[in-house]
């Protein structure tokens, strides 16, 4: 028989008593999860509007930027996380540099279809009336966008949420901790928990998104979303 | 003309990759304060002639002269900013309120707060929107307010040049006809330089006051005031493209106050009956009018003057009154479909006089 | 580089036998072949059926939403102790409860969301007038659905496919963690040794077949839509 931690025909027995026990330690690591999620989600943000921007100037530079971001987005997390690891360690670098690999994709996409789906009578009004390039992309088209790159944003989120449980495997984690701690010892409360805590975190923060994106846009009633 | 405000000289226009220009040696020129339309069928590139007037389209070859200055040798933007642009589907800013579209240019210019609140509220006015939709959104206006929205706002900076893409394109006819009336209105007062593209020929010769006929190719066909087209077309095209009813066209730009009017089978009520038979007999007609005053009561038919005297009848409203404004098609028109052939004419309630179709058409010939 | 040549020599050495990389690519294969026709089966008949009467538009929303949100890693940990008890409550069904099992349920509920929400999106999603025009042909019911409908949404339940095929894939790596063998096997094993090489090496070869499934399935969506249909390809719903 093999040795379970539970009683024996309890396999998902839930021990609440181990959680109030360790709400400290499970304070630090959502703690930590959001932490890795939102840089991750920053630099992510930030280096899909700059290969946004140059896709949407260059518009032949957007294939090649597609594909490669899409490869990216096809490679397993821990195949990625495997090669970073002999070269960045076990480090916070690491394991941000593989997360934001994945936002990439969805990001950029999403960033160039707002932008690009902005009323051509707008953009042509616009133009007409003297705006130049730049102020243009910044007070008319990324306005005009944002319900698409919101929504995207809102994708990004809550895959990397899941994405950060994997990062347990190299030394971080967040609530995978206890995913990775609950599996090797089979005490299924922290697996338990560790799942029910990442997907909390992931609800929460695309419910948080979504009002952030009402709020910053008055005059939509619906907001459209590509994939 | 001397000095026009806008003049293009032997513009043709190239597109990478097509065979045919789309412009090809286009020259005309549109002086201060005129309404200049360009109109003519798909592909005749009055469109892009006019986007190449704000350079949102740049020419292959040939000059564009704007107040003086050619168009290739300022700024893009800068030029922009002193011409007013408005479009078919208007493109206002869906993320601004009404207000802030309006203000738009002078803020790209950089006037100061106050300065623009005093413009926005100049221009409400001025194109007639109601001022509770100031702070709205355009999601919330109607077709017809959106129009006078980007009118409002293509003229915010007080640009002496203003470029219309079909701006009525969009609307229904009803809206569309008092849109244009409203255009005219807003030009008496402003006298802008106006080029206003259309693809409705009536459109043009409405609104117009010199129409550019543009064939295919961007090949200028007929410049000239709409009278002076439809009365001399100059070629085959354009009298094709005017239609076959160019004389009734040429009719809607006749006043009815520019034509001598007849007293018309017309007798006061104290007439006796042979006298009402004698004014019938002269017109060749079955029917006579009778006037309480300088008012006119209304008609009655001839035949019943048998039964009863003329002071005791009952007189028939005559269906349509035409003024001084009203031109000579809506004259025709209400001559055509009436009892009585004729189309009465009135000040206020006062009687004018008659017109018939033989008068009408004797304008025609003149 | 030194790296580059141990690398190369691993892959030599170490093709064949149970523990060779060949088997291993077969191993990740197996499970995950497995689980993506379960997740077909038991997903395109229910989301075809959904979308076509209309209905479960909630649970689709709801099911889009909480599939992104659950992480691979949790889910594949939490099967363990379910198949253990499986293992424990049927021996005669699930002999064990370690290494296939748990990896089979776990890709399985990851792979229902993306094929079920694209099925039910792409049955919906049918051009109202072209069901109309087949219903007053007398076309109606499983007819309908079968002949018009899911011809008609293929493209969209092929992107479904698709995305479910390299997710299971990518996430068959995990298996290694639960006992199971895979190209998985070589990442865990080569960490717990310290051994890069054999780290890397299975690395590259998971990255290798998820980008080769992806090509695969993309190759497949351009050959098998009809040609007619072919412009009418609308975004994934699951990206």
């Amino acid at each position: 028989m093999i040795p379970i931690a539970q009683a024996v025909g309890d396999p998902r027995f839930f021990r609440w008593d181990w959680v109030w026990g360790h709400l400290g330690l499970i304070a630090d690591k959502v703690g930590e999860h959001l932490l890795l999620t939102g840089i991750a989600l920053g630099v992510g943000l930030a280096v899909s509007f700059a290969l946004a921007l140059v896709g949407l100037r260059f518009p032949r530079a957007l294939p090649p930027i597609t594909w490669f971001t899409g490869l990216l987005y096809t490679i397993p997390s821990l195949a990625l996380f495997t090669f970073l690891v002999p070269i960045t360690g076990f480090t916070t670098l690491t394991a941000e540099i593989g997360l934001v690999s994945y936002t990439l994709l969805i990001l950029i996409r999403n960033i160039v279809a707002g932008v690009q789906g902005v009323d051509p009578a707008v953009r042509e009004s616009a133009l007409g009336m003297g705006y130049g390039r730049r102020r243009l992309l910044i007070e008319i088209e990324l306005p005009l966008a944002l319900p698409v790159i919101l929504a995207g944003l809102r994708i990004a989120a809550v895959t990397t949420i899941g994405l950060v449980t994997v990062t347990a495997l190299i030394g971080k984690g967040g609530v995978g901790f206890f995913i990775l701690r609950g599996l090797n010892r089979f005490f299924d409360t922290e697996i338990v928990l560790g799942t029910a805590l990442s997907v909390l975190l992931a609800v929460a923060v695309d419910v948080s998104l979504a009002g952030l994106e009402r709020w910053l846009t008055p005059w939509s009633r619906r907001a459209r979303g590509v994939a | 003309m001397a000095s026009p405000m806008i003049r293009l000289e032997g513009v043709t226009k190239v597109y990478a990759g097509s065979a045919t220009p789309a412009v090809s040696g286009l020259s005309l020129d549109v002086g201060e304060g005129e309404i200049a339309v360009l109109v003519g069928p798909s592909g005749c590139g009055k469109t892009t002639t006019l986007k190449m007037i704000n350079r949102l389209v740049e020419p292959t070859s040939g000059r564009i002269m704007v107040a003086g200055d050619d168009v290739m040798t300022v700024p893009a933007h800068e030029l922009r900013r002193r011409i007013g642009y408005v479009i078919q589907q208007i493109g206002l800013f869906p993320h601004r309120t009404v207000a802030d579209n309006i203000a738009t240019v002078p803020r790209l210019l950089g006037w100061d707060r106050p300065r623009i609140e005093r413009r926005v509220d100049e221009l409400v006015a001025l194109v007639d929107l109601d001022p509770a939709l100031r702070n709205r959104y355009p999601l919330e206006l109607s077709g017809g307010q959106r129009q006078r929205a980007g009118v409002a706002r293509a003229l915010a900076a007080d640009p002496p040049v203003l470029l219309m893409d079909e701006p009525f394109g969009a609307v229904d006819p009803i809206v569309r006809s008092r849109l244009q009336d409203e255009l005219l209105g807003l030009q008496r007062r402003l006298r802008k330089t106006i080029v206003l593209v259309t693809h409705d020929v009536d459109e043009a010769i409405k609104v117009g006051d010199r129409v550019a006929i543009l064939n295919v190719g961007g090949v200028l066909e007929q410049y000239a005031p709409p009278a002076e087209i439809l009365r001399q077309p100059a070629g085959r095209f354009v009298e094709d493209f005017l239609g076959s009813d160019r004389g009734i066209k040429r009719l809607s730009l006749m006043p009815i106050r520019d034509v001598a009017l007849e007293p018309g089978p017309v007798v006061p009520r104290s007439a006796t009956r042979d006298e009402a038979r004698a004014v019938m007999a002269r017109y060749g007609v079955d029917w006579f009018g009778i006037l309480d005053g300088e008012v006119l009561a209304g008609w009655a038919w001839g035949k019943e003057l048998d039964d009863v005297p003329i002071a005791t009848l009952t007189p028939r409203e005559f269906m349509v009154r035409l003024g001084h404004d009203d031109s000579l098609r809506e004259a025709l028109d209400t001559v055509i479909t009436s009892h009585t052939r004729v189309a009465p004419v009135f000040d206020g309630k006062r009687f004018l006089g008659m017109l018939t179709v033989e008068a009408i058409s004797r304008e025609l010939a003149r | 580089m030194g790296f580059l040549t141990d690398l190369g020599r691993w892959f030599l050495e170490n093709w064949s036998g149970d523990a060779g990389w060949l088997m291993r690519i077969w191993q990740h294969l197996e499970v995950s072949v497995v689980a993506v026709a379960a997740a077909v089966v038991v997903a395109i008949p229910l989301g075809a059926w959904l979308g076509h009467t209309g209905r479960g538009g909630l649970a689709v929303v709801s099911v889009v939403n909480i599939g992104r949100a659950m992480p691979s890693f949790g889910i594949l940990a939490l099967a363990l102790p379910f198949t253990i008890w499986l293992a424990h409550t049927f021996p005669a069904v699930v002999t064990s409860g370690l290494g296939f099992a748990p990896t089979f349920v776990a890709l399985f509920a990851l792979g229902l969301p993306p094929v079920f929400t694209n099925t039910w999106a792409g049955v919906r999603g049918v051009d109202p007038e072209v069901v109309e025009a087949a219903r007053g042909m007398g076309l109606t019911g499983r007819r309908l659905l079968r002949e018009v409908e899911l011809p008609l949404a293929l493209p969209l339940i092929i992107t479904g496919v698709r995305t479910t095929a390299v997710q299971v894939v990518a996430t068959a790596t995990l298996g290694a963690l639960v006992g199971y063998g895979g190209l998985g096997r070589f990442i865990v094993d080569g960490f717990a040794t310290q051994d890069d090489v054999r780290m890397v090496a299975g690395a590259l070869l998971v990255a290798v077949l998820s980008v080769l499934t992806e090509i695969a399935f993309s190759l497949l969506e351009r050959w098998t839509v009809s040609p007619g249909i072919a412009h009418h390809r609308r975004a994934e719903i699951a990206a």
